[in-house]
């Protein structure tokens, strides 16, 4: 296990430092595949003819190789991060629409009955009472998302070492390292769990409505009518 | 509608519904030319089987549905003169599986109409914490989430929420459908308690044609396709059903419902057979006679034991285990001539026992008597509204 940590000077990078490349060409193409899908998913809600188109592009978009991708975009945006984090906001889409749209959709009709009837607008509506209730959904897409797109980020070593972790695997053929490569995949591996984790946990603190656990368990047995007169 | 600041009390208003019609895109008609009168402070009721049309009419109130032709005037003013939302703010809704929002705790659900109108968290909070307590939702309950609440607990958060900005009007779409029946008994004797002290304009939708009669001020029945079929209070509809539909639709028993309109005050009650546990030899003897074939036994305070025959008194200590039943007593003047009727058939005596508030006998009437007093209030025509419902 000697030199586990020590990455070839070619990288420019710690170990350390490979982690926050990997976390940010990770994270962000996630963060902006949210952005999109949001207002992408609640128009699917509204016209729901819209809804089974999208989901074919996005699932035809999610069929090309991320190969494919780089060959047309490194025209564009070069050898840089941006060339990775494109192609794998694209992918994160194929997950985050169709689980927003379950989401909103799940919420009870007599739920949006009740907040039309009390004056709510369609927008307040949305934000106020449709987003929050489909919570649950957009979390379980984004950790799917967050964990592929961790995995994937690697594929970035194609194009001249943009696949920050990915990129040791790499030098392990190159410099005939196998520890650096055990090195990329236990790494990825660790910060997907620890990812996920992370989302399981904003999942519990935004969502103290649900039932979960132990207070579903409670919730089955729902207490007498306390004034049953 | 309170504003902060305001502390008028705000009653009902009067909604006329003039020849409204909603016809879809598709060609269907859901409500074909309707007009009602619906007075304020009362409650009325729509009811029909499904496909009637009640619960489109309902949403034309507040403009969930928009009516193809016709209007509906509040207090005098066409609905659409002001913005939809504001004219939703001031009528609460009411839906069956309450259609909380699952996200909010119970307080906050109750405040969301107050809040949206601007009230501060704090007042909106301590108006739902009030609320709560009108509906008969114990406080403790205030920070839960619908969740962890039983279904009729549900429903009543549902009327809390809708009553928080004390609108004058109330519209209720089937409310207590969807629970069980004693908790259903429960939620309509509240809503008739919450609407004595508030005195608010309720539009009330069901199928249920017992829920309709019990509740209802008005009741107006409505047949499939969305017509009209009769419109007028539960006494009038169960003893004048306006055509075979509507008769069908009231089922079978109407004639001993519309009972529960007649008033048990006329009936003469009489005290004659009627011994304390403890009475002596001749006190039995005296009460004995031959019209009165039992005597009710009655404890020291007066309260009824049971029934038995004079042979079978033993003076100074009655053996109250071998007395007969006595049924369900009514409450004499208080309860309907339904009420009398129920106990004295319950009476193995066929004899029925009138008591006071407290619960001591007030006297006995026999079946005979019931019949006659039935007789005698069908040919006056006369239905006391007042009677309990």
């Amino acid at each position: 296990m000697n030199g586990f940590f020590d990455i070839p000077s070619d990288l420019q990078h710690s170990w350390l430092g490979l982690i926050g490349l990997h976390l940010r060409e990770a994270l962000l193409p996630v963060l902006a595949g949210l952005v999109i899908a949001l207002p992408l998913s609640q128009l699917c809600v509204r016209f729901r003819w819209l809804y089974p188109p999208v989901l074919w592009v996005t699932t035809v978009l999610y069929a090309i190789p991320s190969l494919a991708f780089f060959v047309v975009l490194i025209d564009y945006t070069g050898q840089t991060e941006l060339t990775v984090m494109i192609p794998l906001t694209v992918y994160t889409l194929v997950i985050l629409v169709p689980a927003i749209v379950d989401g909103v959709r799940s919420v009870p009709q007599e739920t949006l009955a009740a907040a039309t009837a009390m004056g709510f607008g369609p927008v307040r509506r949305y934000l106020q009472v449709q987003l929050p209730i489909a919570v649950p959904a957009i979390i379980a897409g984004l950790r799917v998302a967050t964990v592929s797109s961790i995995s994937l980020v690697s594929v970035g070593a194609l194009i001249g070492n943009q696949g920050a972790l990915g990129n040791l695997i790499n030098d392990a053929n190159i410099y005939n390292r196998p520890e650096l490569a055990v090195n990329a995949v236990l790494t990825m591996a660790v910060l997907a769990i620890l990812a996920d984790g992370l989302l399981v946990v904003v999942r519990l603190l935004l969502t103290p409505w649900m039932p979960s656990g132990a207070r579903a368990r409670r919730a089955q047995r729902p207490e007498p009518e306390v004034a049953a007169r | 509608m309170v504003k902060p600041g305001q502390t008028r009390r705000v009653f009902g208003a009067l909604i006329r519904i003039d020849s409204v019609t909603k016809r879809y895109p598709d060609g269907t008609v859901a409500v074909d030319r309707l007009s009602l009168e619906i007075p304020d402070r009362s409650i009325t009721v729509l009811v029909g089987p499904s496909g009637c049309g009640k619960t489109t009419t309902l949403r034309m109130i507040n403009r969930m549905v928009e009516p193809s032709e016709g209007t509906i005037l509040i207090d005098g003013k066409d609905s659409r003169q002001q913005p939809v939302n504001t004219l939703r703010r001031s009528m609460g809704y009411v839906i069956q599986n309450a259609g909380l929002f699952q996200h909010r705790t119970i307080v906050d659900n109750i405040a969301t109409v107050p809040r949206m109108l601007g009230w501060g968290k704090d007042k909106a909070r301590a108006r739902a914490r009030e609320l709560m307590e009108r509906v008969g939702l114990d406080g403790s309950l205030a920070k839960r989430y619908p969740y962890q609440l039983s279904g009729g607990q549900q429903q009543r958060v549902g009327v809390a929420r809708a009553l928080a900005a004390d609108p004058p009007v109330l519209l209720m779409d089937e409310p207590f459908s969807a629970v069980d029946p004693i908790v259903r008994k429960g939620l309509q004797d509240e809503l008739l308690r919450i609407q004595d002290e508030l005195g608010k304009t309720i539009v009330f939708v069901t199928h249920d044609i017992d829920e309709a009669v019990k509740i209802g001020t008005m009741v107006a029945v409505l047949r499939t396709g969305g017509k009209l079929a009769q419109y007028a209070s539960p006494a009038e509809l169960l003893s004048n059903p306006a055509d075979a539909f509507v008769e069908d639709f009231l089922g079978a028993d109407r004639g001993i419902r519309r009972l529960s309109f007649f008033g048990s005050a006329g009936l003469l009650l009489h005290t004659g057979p009627v011994v304390a546990v403890d009475a002596s030899a001749e006190q039995i003897a005296a009460r004995t006679t031959d019209e009165a074939p039992y005597l009710l036994v009655t404890d020291v305070d007066g309260r009824p034991l049971g029934w038995s025959e004079p042979r079978d008194l033993t003076a100074g200590s009655v053996d109250t285990a071998r007395l007969l039943p006595y049924g369900r007593p009514f409450v004499a003047g208080t309860d309907s001539l339904r009420a009398a009727l129920d106990c004295a058939v319950l009476s193995p005596t066929g004899w029925a026992v009138g008591v006071d508030a407290e619960g001591r006998v007030a006297g006995v009437v026999s079946q005979q008597a019931i019949g006659e007093a039935i007789r005698g209030a069908h040919a006056e025509g006369r239905t006391d509204s007042e009677a309990v419902r």
